[in-house]
């Protein structure tokens, strides 16, 4: 089991850094960056992000009564106090707080 | 003494990363601990792999014990927003020296987005502030995680629905990355194929074919805009 999560966090690792170094290997020098790339560079993260967002909403279908309307609220929570404030503490602070206490209450 | 000016600056800017990485940082240890990882791996992971997003998803893939492939392949893909931030700091990063490998392995979307917003007439000062807010970041990531393991033994009670920190996460830089641009379909198309991979392919395993076709997409639309 310990070699296991050893290995795992490991192989993690080694991926995450090879991605991080990627550009600096594929362009050393002077090599310029095809237009394309750079583009998708600019657009992938927000495609990402939805993903993502829609990964932590996978299992809302599931219990809808219970953990699924508590996550879309507050979901709505965390979008509103940061369309307001621009603070990402509060935000999230205020979604995680508001999420908790409906799970309490429902 | 510039040298303390740039970490004074680097360490108010980076306050908000602070608030968020501890914060953060606390509900993957806790959930680490939860999932029956103790503290010591979730600071090996926060200090060897140091991504929000994905070691979160690293904790249920352990947890189900996936194969190394899997797990490689869910690394490679969930972080591919990296290379692409390297991609922004090449020519700042290539002139930093000896700390450029150290900037090149610990990006984040957040040390991203305050690097990005550094103004400074100084290039030498803007450089040792964005090393001093990626160091910073890291070490409130990886005391964060320390923080929620061992909390996460001591408090005895369930703190059922702290994970949702990771959720409010990727909404508040959703909306960031919304605001930032008038282009649009990039965000509507990854939560399109989302759902539709979602609904096809089921929880357990709609992340890698959402990814892989949203990407492929967006290189189609980009071929396809070129052309014309």
């Amino acid at each position: 089991m310990t070699k296991y999560i050893i290995t795992a966090i490991i192989v993690s690792g080694c991926c995450t850094a090879f991605l991080r170094s990627l550009p600096f290997i594929a362009f050393k020098g002077e090599r310029k960056m095809p237009v394309w790339l750079d583009k998708l560079g600019q657009i992938l993260p927000s495609t990402i992000m939805a993903v993502l967002i829609i990964y932590c909403l996978k299992d809302v279908g599931d219990d809808f009564g219970g953990i699924g309307i508590s996550k879309i609220l507050a979901v709505i929570v965390v979008a509103i106090t940061y369309k307001w404030k621009h603070n990402t503490f509060i935000s999230i602070g205020a979604g995680t707080a508001f999420y908790m206490l409906m799970l309490y209450l429902l | 003494m510039i040298q303390k000016k740039a970490l004074k600056t680097a360490f108010i800017k980076s306050i908000p990363i602070l608030c968020s990485y501890i914060f953060v940082g606390i509900a993957y240890g806790i959930m680490m601990e939860n999932a029956g990882f103790a503290w010591y791996y979730s600071l090996f992971a926060s200090f060897g792999v140091y991504t929000g997003a994905f070691q979160f998803v690293l904790i249920t893939l352990m947890s189900s014990g996936a194969s190394m492939v899997t797990i490689a392949l869910t690394a490679l893909l969930m972080s591919s927003r990296q290379t692409f931030y390297s991609i922004t700091f090449l020519k700042d990063f290539k002139s930093m020296g000896k700390r450029m490998p150290y900037m090149v392995l610990t990006m984040s979307d957040e040390t991203y987005a305050v690097n990005c917003s550094l103004e400074m007439n100084d290039d030498k000062e803007r450089k040792d502030i964005m090393f001093w807010v990626a160091m910073f970041s890291r070490i409130y990531w990886m005391a964060g995680s320390v923080i929620g393991g061992v909390l996460g033994q001591l408090i005895p009670f369930e703190l059922e629905g702290i994970d949702f920190c990771m959720t409010a996460l990727f909404v508040t830089i959703f909306i960031d990355q919304w605001e930032k641009t008038d282009r649009h379909t990039p965000a509507l198309l990854g939560i399109a194929v989302g759902i539709i991979c979602l609904v096809i392919f089921g929880q357990g395993s709609f992340m890698l074919p959402a990814l892989l076709i949203a990407s492929a997409i967006l290189i189609m639309m980009q071929r396809k805009e070129q052309a014309e």
